[in-house]
């Protein structure tokens, strides 16, 4: 059997919907951009040249590597048929949680690092595993109890603990901003500048690739791993495509909820880190909406690492490059709207994609067998 | 006078098979008509072909002689045709009346609903035809029994003159068949003409006055319940040359593999649903449980997979007490399971064939290695299991929904048997398969107890029971009512003790 | 509790409504404030509540059609632009029709992604929440109104409110009717005058928006439990397919289920971005009102009374939490938990629940312990109060709840 050819042909299948939904955020963007006046070439070639210079190139991936941990943390959920609306609430929890406790013990850097990772991990994974205990326990959708533990968590307890916890922050880029104590340089991240530097050029501008990178990539591979090549994730798996007979096949319905969004809510917690382990400190004022960005770029990728990873820096371009629009007479925003119109088109583009694929496979399986068996036409 | 239905050369094809391949029937006013057949012969297609649900590639209907062409069941009904179906289509959160006037409502100005001139149609329709619902119950607060009345009033509600009736016993206890026996016979006696599916062939001939008979999409007979015999219509509904099983010769151990003592079963509400059951069944034998659907067989199953806990009793196999195990430790004592219903239970649809053929046995070689997946382990295996069971399909990464279901089914049990389970499950095997994937399936589990497997076969096709079994036992309302030898049991006295119309345990 | 269970809703809600307020009057006695209760607490409380009704009723008319909404947030996000872009530039009462129609497209485009395209509910919903905020900041960057800036608007006009002659003394014609609401609440009765207090507020300068949210709760109940189109549009939150099978077209009736559920989350968007709440548009305004509305259905169980009565109740502590600068009166309202959740433990107890009702205790005493360590409230914490207390109500009585059957259901033509 060719199975070369069958491979490509399923990574085309694979392709041709994101693929769709891109040009379609194209073209429909770029009737948005005439009707405002300006030249929509003009303003993507201006975008795409910019993301081609390296400092761009740094700000995207610093921008992608939380994006992209959120992903997979989303992923997690839905590969088992779970919706942990929740990545949200857990990565500014567990944020602001490691970087108070970070900043309170001294360590050298090869146990203060892992220390404040783990913590983070611990507490995302409490808090989302406690939505877990709820759905199982009691039976409250997680959609529901993400979502309220979201705003709990965001307008309550994150709230609280900023006025609690918040001292002088720290100065970063010549401007002080208020947070929480700042951590030790033991217990940040190194940048990566040196590294990419042995490759390219000097990184001028002051910008530091975060190496909060690397952790991103492990947490991908991980993810791949754990979920593809262990019997764990083929649990989990099979309890996300059909619960009763993974039930019936002996993986335990219940067990297998609350390890979900524990793990879930475990990749959550690193979410936070290219804030608080780059940056040194949560601000009083962080970036909000990396959760549900990070379900869009689930979404988009399909709940594969690979998928999550392109996903990732295509919203991180489009937010980065956003900035030299102006130059083309158009206004940055359109590629907000290009990110909302991606997610929707992609949806659709999968729901379309995967029923024409169910039907081409039953077509060609029936076609290569001649099958003349009378049954289930009933059904 | 024209007959109420007349249908000529109607033939459905769908891809890959010939649903209905020129049928013929004809049903006249006034009369019961029983329309038989094993599953897969077409007769749901032709319902829903009546109903205007589907629409036929060729073929002409007429209704009361006029040539009709229904787009829709509302072209149906408007020609005076009511399908009560098998699954109700009754709404639990709606009232009795809701449920009835949806999609008829009397309505008054402002598109408000009359409740008052709909709640007065439905008494003078429910107490013409002697159907006793109240309108304001909740449909959830009703019995399976009362459902159905609400769907005959539903459908008489619309003016239909013609009723369409799948499969309307399935659901119901005995003393409810009475009763639906005796309203179907009212509603003749008020003129109206009844059409349904049925293979219990004591009812049929029961209650029908015309029978017809399809096989393989055709219509092979029309009789009159009092020219023929229960046997001359199973006969005519598999033909002469099909392959019946035969269990040989007996291979029954000494050795006990699976215990069940006293085993008592709640559903969600608590109630008693399989009540101090106890049986063995032996290495090497097949012991099947005979029963009407719903009186606690797939209760039992659950119990014994490990699904459901019991709320008393005591589970062993091969001398160990399972009772209180996991699912996944029962399995990994060697407990096999063919589901009785595939697609829910048993398959991964959207997966690759080696990921569901792993299904169940994922924790051990060759399927996996250690905390990991053996993917080439699982494939070559899965290659096994499609070559042995003569699964048809182009390749072990072919997702399970593309397989037929005859081949969905060999690789269950083909996933079970290369497992060599000393105990195996098996509800409704052959269920909703192809005749030749159902003889297959019997060989395979004829072979297994020649090793040594223990099988527990639950049914309801009583030629299937017969045939496998070593002993068969019969379950009713969650007791076992009576023990029976397959060598000496016919179908009907196997029927009579399953609806506890012999008397016996049952008060 | 079966039999009170029974009684019909017109009897059964003011008996809700009176159970509260005599807690709430006992409350305050105790602790001492006269602020629980006060006519300024009840008319913030049913400005905060309105918003958040029209959500939720836009949540009911999309559930009950079987399609669950999530993108009630995004919504009213639109609403919140277009209520102000509308009012700004064509005056006040187009304002609200361009919330009302900003928010049905939202709908549409929720309605065409679901019901025609089979996405996942979730899936549609947070997509939608995710593109409305760029759409509307879109929108701020290429609007040309004088003071409108990326993030907010000038001060938006309204549409006026009314007060209701001879209860509360609204004017009828020139005359000024007497105030007997006003009167009563003056006259220090104990609970008599609570009650007074709290209807004047609902019914003093009472915004045109809020009086046709609060008829809408009524028109509802008679839509869709009286007529034809309310129960076809409910078989399709039930059991779809037997409302296919008599020939009702289930995708229609989604199709304009959803659209009027974004319809009104559009209105409760004007409504907050208009001179009833804000009076400005703002970017982030919302503050997650759509997710409170999603709760206000589930507490009120996926019925019209319920929704009403559980956004006054979400409402409520921000009614207080506004004019609380010392955290006092808020203060009180742990209290107000604590006696609660005492009840919850009561009920659970009677129904032989001793494990919830254990756990109700518990945090009643908890609740206890902390009104007895503290002397205020921070405004955190009243932010939370309505997520807060719908995790109790499905930690408590989840089973009890009942959304429609086929809710949130992928329903696909011919499937019957």
């Amino acid at each position: 059997m060719n199975t070369s050819t069958t491979v490509w042909r399923r990574i085309l299948l694979a392709a041709a919907a994101p693929v769709a939904a891109v040009l379609l955020a194209l073209v429909l963007s770029s009737l948005v951009l005439l009707v405002v006046g300006s030249d929509p070439l003009d303003a993507f070639g201006r975008m795409v040249r910019h993301a081609l210079r390296l400092e761009t190139m740094v700000d995207i991936l610093n921008r992608a590597t939380p994006l992209y941990i959120s992903g997979i943390a989303a992923a997690v959920g839905f590969r088992m048929g779970l919706f942990n609306i929740g990545v949200e609430g857990q990565y500014l929890l567990a944020a602001i949680v490691a970087a108070h406790v970070g900043a309170l013990v001294a360590l050298p850097a090869f146990l203060h690092i892992p220390f404040i990772v783990l913590v983070a991990m611990t507490v995302g994974a409490a808090y989302s595993g406690f939505a877990g205990v709820l759905k199982v326990t009691r039976g409250i959708n997680e959609v529901i109890s993400t979502i309220m533990l979201n705003a709990i968590a965001v307008s309550g307890l994150v709230a609280f603990l900023i006025n609690r916890w918040q001292s002088g922050g720290a100065v970063t880029g010549g401007v002080g901003r208020v947070g929480t104590e700042p951590i030790p340089s033991s217990g940040r991240i190194p940048d990566l500048n040196g590294f990419v530097e042995l490759f390219t050029r000097e990184i001028t501008q002051g910008k530091r690739l975060t190496g909060v990178l690397v952790i991103a990539v492990l947490a991908g591979v991980v993810f791949h791993l754990l979920i593809n090549r262990t019997r764990f994730g083929y649990d989990l798996r099979a309890s996300g495509i059909n619960p009763i007979a993974a039930q019936v096949g002996g993986i335990p319905p219940k067990r297998m909820i609350v390890m979900a969004m524990i793990i879930s809510g475990a990749f959550a917690g690193l979410v936070g880190l290219t804030e608080i382990m780059h940056i040194g400190f949560f601000p009083a004022n962080p970036i909000q909406g990396l959760g549900f960005t990070g379900i869009a770029v689930a979404l988009l990728g399909r709940n594969r690492a690979v998928g999550a990873a392109l996903a990732a820096l295509l919203f991180a371009f489009l937010d980065v490059s956003s900035g030299v629009l102006q130059f083309s007479g158009a206004p940055r925003e359109i590629v907000v709207i290009m990110q909302g119109i991606i997610i929707l088109a992609a949806v659709i583009a999968y729901e379309v994609a995967r029923r024409a694929r169910e039907r081409e496979e039953a077509r060609t399986a029936a076609e290569a067998l001649e099958v003349n068996e009378t049954e289930e036409v009933v059904a | 006078m024209a007959a109420a239905i007349e249908l000529i050369g109607i033939t459905k094809r769908f891809p890959g098979v010939v649903a209905n391949d020129s049928v013929n029937l004809v049903v006249e006013e006034g009369e019961i008509h029983a329309i038989c057949g094993e599953n897969g012969a077409g007769k749901s297609t032709l319902m829903k072909i009546l109903y205007g649900m589907i629409q036929p590639d060729e073929g002409v209907m007429r209704v009361e002689g006029q040539e009709v062409r229904f787009a829709s069941p509302l072209d149906a009904i408007a020609a005076g045709i009511g399908m009560v179906h098998q699954h109700f289509m009754l709404a639990d959160q709606l009232t009795v009346l809701e449920n009835v006037i949806l999609g008829a409502e009397p309505t008054r100005s402002g598109g408000r609903i009359d409740f008052d001139s709909a709640e007065q149609e439905f008494r003078r329709v429910a107490e013409a035809y002697g159907l006793v619902v109240d309108p304001d119950d909740l449909v959830e607060e009703l019995e399976v029994g009362e459902r159905q009345r609400v769907e005959i009033i539903k459908v008489l509600f619309r003016g239909a003159r013609i009723l369409i009736l799948d499969e309307p016993t399935a659901v119901l206890v005995p003393h409810e068949v009475e009763e639906l026996f005796r309203n179907m016979r009212e509603l003749k006696e008020e003129g109206s003409t009844l059409l349904f599916i049925d293979h219990k062939l004591d009812e049929v001939l029961a209650i029908a006055d015309t029978i017809t008979v399809l096989r393989d999409g055709k219509t092979v007979a029309t009789v009159k319940p009092e020219e023929v015999t229960a046997h001359d219509l199973a006969e005519l509904m598999v033909g002469s040359d099909l392959p019946t099983p035969e269990a040989g010769e007996s291979t029954v151990r000494d050795e006990i593999a699976l215990e069940v003592a006293d085993l008592t079963v709640q559903d969600e509400d608590e109630r008693e649903v399989v009540h101090s059951v106890s049986f063995q069944v032996h290495k090497g034998e097949v012991l099947g449980i005979a029963g009407v659907e719903g009186n606690g067989q797939a209760e039992l199953i659950e119990a014994l997979i490990g699904i459901t806990p019991a709320a008393s009793g005591r589970i062993s196999m091969d001398g160990t007490d399972i009772t209180n195990l996991s699912v996944r430790a029962r399995r990994e004592l060697g407990l096999g399971y063919i589901p009785q219903d595939r697609h829910r239970e048993g398959l991964l649809l959207p997966s690759p064939l080696w990921e569901n053929a792993a299904l169940g046995h994922q924790t051990k070689p060759p399927y996996a290695k250690g905390i990991w997946i053996d993917r080439k382990g699982a494939r070559e295996r899965t290659e096994e299991i499609v070559a042995e069971f003569d699964v048809r399909t182009p390749g072990v990464d072919t997702p399970a929904h593309a397989l037929s279901g005859g081949n969905q089914q060999k690789l269950i049990v083909g996933r079970e048997m290369v497992a060599e389970p000393s105990v195996l499950i098996a509800g409704h095997p052959t269920r909703g398969i192809d005749v030749g994937a159902q003889a297959a399936v019997w060989d395979d589990i004829r072979e297994a107890r020649r090793a040594g497997m223990a099988t527990l076969l639950v049914s309801a096709d009583l030629d299937e029971l017969i045939g496998l079994s070593d002993r068969i036992v019969v379950m009713l309302r969650g007791r076992l009512v009576a023990t029976l030898d397959p060598k000496s049991v016919t179908p009907r006295e196997l029927g009579a003790h399953m609806t506890g119309a012999n008397g016996g345990a049952d008060a | 509790m079966k039999r009170f269970g029974a009684l019909p809703a017109y009897v059964r809600w003011p008996i809700y409504a009176f159970v509260a307020v005599f807690v709430l009057t006992v409350s305050q006695n105790l602790d001492g404030t006269d602020r629980l209760t006060s006519v300024t607490t009840a008319q913030s409380m049913l400005r905060w509540a309105v918003p958040i009704l029209l959500a939720g009723l836009g949540g009911l008319y999309s559930e009950r059609a079987g399609v669950v909404n999530i993108g009630l947030e995004g919504m009213m996000i639109v609403g919140t632009w277009m209520g102000a872009w509308g009012a700004l530039k064509f005056g006040p009462w187009w304002g609200i029709v361009a919330a009302l129609v900003g928010g049905a497209l939202g709908g549409l485009l929720h309605a065409v992604a679901t019901v025609s395209f089979g996405v996942d509910h979730i899936i549609s919903g947070v997509a939608i929440n995710i593109l409305a905020p760029g759409l509307t900041r879109f929108l701020s960057s290429i609007v040309e109104i004088p003071g409108w800036s990326i993030t907010q608007s000038p001060r938006v006009p309204g549409v006026g409110s009314a007060t209701l002659p001879i209860l509360a003394g609204g004017k009828i014609g020139g005359w000024t009717s007497p105030d007997l609401l006003g009167w009563i609440g003056r006259k220090d009765w104990f609970l008599v005058s609570d009650l007074a207090d709290l209807a004047k507020g609902l019914v003093t300068r009472a915004p045109w928006v809020t009086i046709g949210a609060l008829v809408f709760v009524p028109f509802t109940v008679w839509l869709l439990w009286r007529t034809r189109f309310g129960l076809r549009l409910r078989i399709c939150g039930e059991y779809p397919a037997a409302g296919e099978v008599q020939g009702i077209n289930v995708y229609k009736y989604k199709y304009i289920a959803v659209i009027i559920s974004g319809a009104l989350a559009g209105l409760g968007g004007a409504f907050i971005a208009g001179p009833e709440l804000s009076g400005i548009y703002l970017e982030g305004q919302t503050q997650g009102r759509g997710f409170v509305g999603l709760a206000a259905l589930i507490f009120g169980n996926w019925k019209p009374g319920g929704v009403m009565g559980a956004s006054l109740l979400f409402g409520y502590p921000f009614g207080i939490g506004l004019r609380d600068l010392d955290g006092s009166a808020s203060h009180a309202l742990i209290l107000v938990s604590a006696v609660g959740l005492g009840l919850v433990a009561l009920s659970a107890f009677r129904r032989g629940r001793k494990a919830d009702a254990g756990l109700a205790l518990s945090l009643g005493a908890l609740s206890v312990v902390w009104y007895l360590l503290s002397d205020s409230v921070e405004s955190v914490w009243i932010n939370i109060f309505p997520y807060v207390i719908v995790l109790l109500v499905l930690v408590f009585f989840a089973q009890r709840l009942r959304m429609p059957a086929a809710d949130g259901e992928i329903y696909r033509r011919g499937e019957a």
